[in-house]
């Protein structure tokens, strides 16, 4: 992992107590992300990957207990502040772009005032700095005619649109962390390919960390440096992009790769993963989560302890038998 | 192709009024051109994928094909029998209705959460081909069922108690257990991970393999409607702009939009076209097009003085295809 990262997530455990018994969803859950540098994670739905982003972010519920770990973002433990602190870092250090821009803009007031909002709370101006304030964030995501658009509420605006305006009040206040979360579900291809240049330019341009969470493999590969892959709450696999994808050392990686349809030139070539996520309830998970559908699997894999560990540059594992 | 389409549309439109708050006084009412003039064909166990980006009329266009809205013009035949003269219930009572059926996008949505597995699935049977006993009807939804791969262990189950992959051959088995000849599938996978959507994929190819139902697959994901489909139709702004065999369409898209959508696609080998092309600007308004110009004018990054004079027609190429633009014979001889 890299020398001095910006954020760094270290042996992350935690669970959430629900009606049905306690489900087990991260353990030791470790990843690093450069100043300048874009990680995606990748796994399927209840692999963990939005609940890592918003236990960064300090957004979980009350039912989420951290059993262990700790999260720092530029040496900062960020699980030790206080609520006070927390939102005053919030938005001004780092800042997350969600899933359906729509649902995430507030309906009833104008895209202008909700990235003032964010500027007013983080840096005291007059109401004249901030609306000038607003227009440079509406600008540096390259929304055109801003002056016209800061007054239209997100209803007026199209999807493409109201994920730049997220993005701009995600920005607004110069944050050294991004975290975008599935930020073009629901986009059209053209305009997915927009946001992701426009997220992709802004990190390079700023030396933004970024984290994109995704369940896209190809759109990871395309806009990412480095690939955590996540399985039932366990990180599977790290390694660059290019690396990871050329050779996947982790079974549960490789066969993502296998059904990925861009990768195949006939149906008949797709290959599914058999079996689905192990259930988070129960109190005997295996130490590797994946074993019950792995092709691999071993007698040696039944034993605890199983840990991420280098097997190449850059490159990490948690598998005894790996490819 | 010798026998004869199961499906056929003729220049088939559908124009929305636009509501009478938005009418401005003394003017007639704006009409949103939603589909615009769509002809196409499909035959017995043939895949058709028809993809463009939301606001397009690809939806529109798949209720129009099952009869779920009425068009404004143009006809449709079913297996060569005109019917748009027909009501939609009258349609909806007659047994063709059981020869087009539409597999909906969000399975979660698109399932009833009062009706376990077997209901669901006996639901259409019971509207359409009313079984005479009830050992009848649990033999076909058996064997729908067991044609999706779904264990009969879930059809006691409700949706809340199924994953997204068995929701969505719950839906598809819903279609299936009234024998159609034809499946319109609005986004069937998009909600799904790429794994499931792998199991989905194969499915589909298999009841179209083996049972010779033709497909009508409705997506904006290229990749997928790639693997699934041989023939494919790209829409842009309610009308077709180009239309062909998989292979040559994705080799050589002609149509500049086309060629954007083609090289937006991430993919995990390197873009299919190189440098990503860009579409500058918003799309046209749909309601109430220019007809004296072509809809991808402003937006097109090969445009010419000339598109904005005149609106191209869907025009033959050679190898089965067709292209709505004035240049699109650059590559090919014998065009402008």
């Amino acid at each position: 992992m890299s020398a001095n990262p910006l954020l760094s997530v270290r042996d992350l455990t935690l669970d959430f107590r629900s009606r049905h018994g306690t489900v087990h969803v991260l353990e030791n859950v470790s990843f690093d992300i450069a100043p300048g540098e874009i990680v995606g994670i990748v796994g399927e739905s209840g692999s963990g990957k939005s609940v890592t982003a918003f236990a960064i972010m300090g957004f979980l519920d009350k039912a989420a207990r951290v059993l262990s770990g700790d999260i720092r973002v530029q040496g900062r433990d960020v699980m030790a502040m206080s609520t006070r602190e927390r939102d005053l870092w919030r938005g001004k250090e780092a800042s997350i772009i969600f899933q359906t821009p729509r649902t995430a803009l507030n309906p009833i007031r104008t895209v202008g005032q909700q990235i003032g909002d964010v500027i007013a709370r983080h840096t005291p101006a007059s109401p004249t700095e901030v609306q000038e304030k607003v227009l440079q964030a509406m600008r540096q995501v390259r929304i055109p005619d801003p002056e016209r658009r800061m007054g239209a509420y997100p209803f007026e605006l199209s999807g493409g649109l109201c994920q730049r305006i997220g993005i701009a009040a995600a920005l607004a206040c110069h944050p050294h962390l991004l975290i975008a979360d599935e930020p073009t579900t629901g986009l059209d291809v053209t305009t997915q390919a927009e946001i992701m240049e426009l997220i992709r330019d802004t990190a390079r341009a700023k030396d933004l960390a970024t984290l994109l969470i995704t369940h896209d493999l190809a759109l990871a590969s395309e806009y990412c440096d480095r690939i955590v892959v996540m399985h039932a709450g366990h990180v599977v696999e790290t390694a660059p992009v290019a690396e990871l994808f050329a050779r996947p050392r982790h079974p549960y990686t490789a066969g993502l790769l296998g059904s990925v349809p861009s990768l195949v030139d006939s149906i008949q070539d797709l290959r599914a993963i058999p079996g689905s996520l192990p259930d988070l309830r129960r109190a005997d998970l295996p130490p590797c989560r994946f074993a019950d559908r792995c092709p691999r699997h071993h007698a040696d894999c039944d034993i605890p302890g199983l840990r991420l560990e280098g097997i190449a540059p850059n490159h990490l594992v948690a598998c005894r038998v790996p490819l | 192709m010798s026998l004869p389409p199961i499906l056929s549309a003729e220049h088939l439109s559908k124009h929305f009024a636009q509501s009478r708050r938005r009418r401005l006084p003394g003017r007639a009412p704006a009409r949103l051109h939603a589909v615009d003039d769509v002809t196409l064909a499909i035959h017995p166990g043939e895949a058709l994928g028809l993809v463009g980006e939301s606001g397009c009329g690809k939806s529109t266009l798949a209720r129009l094909l099952c009869r779920l809205l009425d068009p404004s013009a143009g006809q449709i035949y079913v297996a060569g029998r005109e019917v748009t003269t027909m009501s939609t219930a009258a349609f909806t009572r007659s047994p063709m209705r059981s020869d087009i059926q539409m597999v909906f996008q969000d399975p979660t949505d698109s399932l009833n959460p009062r009706f376990n597995s077997f209901d669901l699935i006996a639901d259409p049977l019971r509207q359409l081909k009313p079984p005479h006993s009830r050992a009848e009807l649990i033999a076909k939804v058996e064997a729908a069922a067991r044609s999706v791969n779904l264990p009969l262990d879930l059809l006691s189950r409700f949706p809340h108690q199924l994953s997204g992959g068995e929701k969505a051959r719950v839906g598809i088995a819903r279609a299936m257990v009234v024998t159609p000849r034809l499946l319109i599938l609005d986004e069937p996978t998009s909600a799904l991970d790429v794994s499931v959507q792998a199991t989905v994929l194969q499915l589909l190819d298999k009841i179209r393999r083996d049972r010779g139902v033709a497909l009508l697959f409705v997506s904006h994901d290229l990749n997928v409607v790639r693997l699934l489909c041989s023939r494919i139709m790209v829409m842009y702004l309610g009308q077709i702009v180009e239309s062909g065999p998989t292979d040559a369409l994705f080799r050589d898209p002609a149509h500049p939009y086309t060629r954007a959508l083609l090289s937006a696609i991430p993919t995990l080998r390197g873009r299919a076209g190189g440098q990503r092309i860009r579409l500058d600007g918003e799309p046209q308004s749909p309601i109430a097009p220019d007809g004296s110009r072509c809809r991808l004018y402003g937006r097109c990054p090969a445009q010419q003085a000339f598109c904005a004079q005149a609106e191209p027609a869907l025009t033959g190429q050679p190898g089965g295809r067709q292209v709505r633009c004035h240049f699109a014979g650059s590559a090919v001889p014998g065009q402008r």
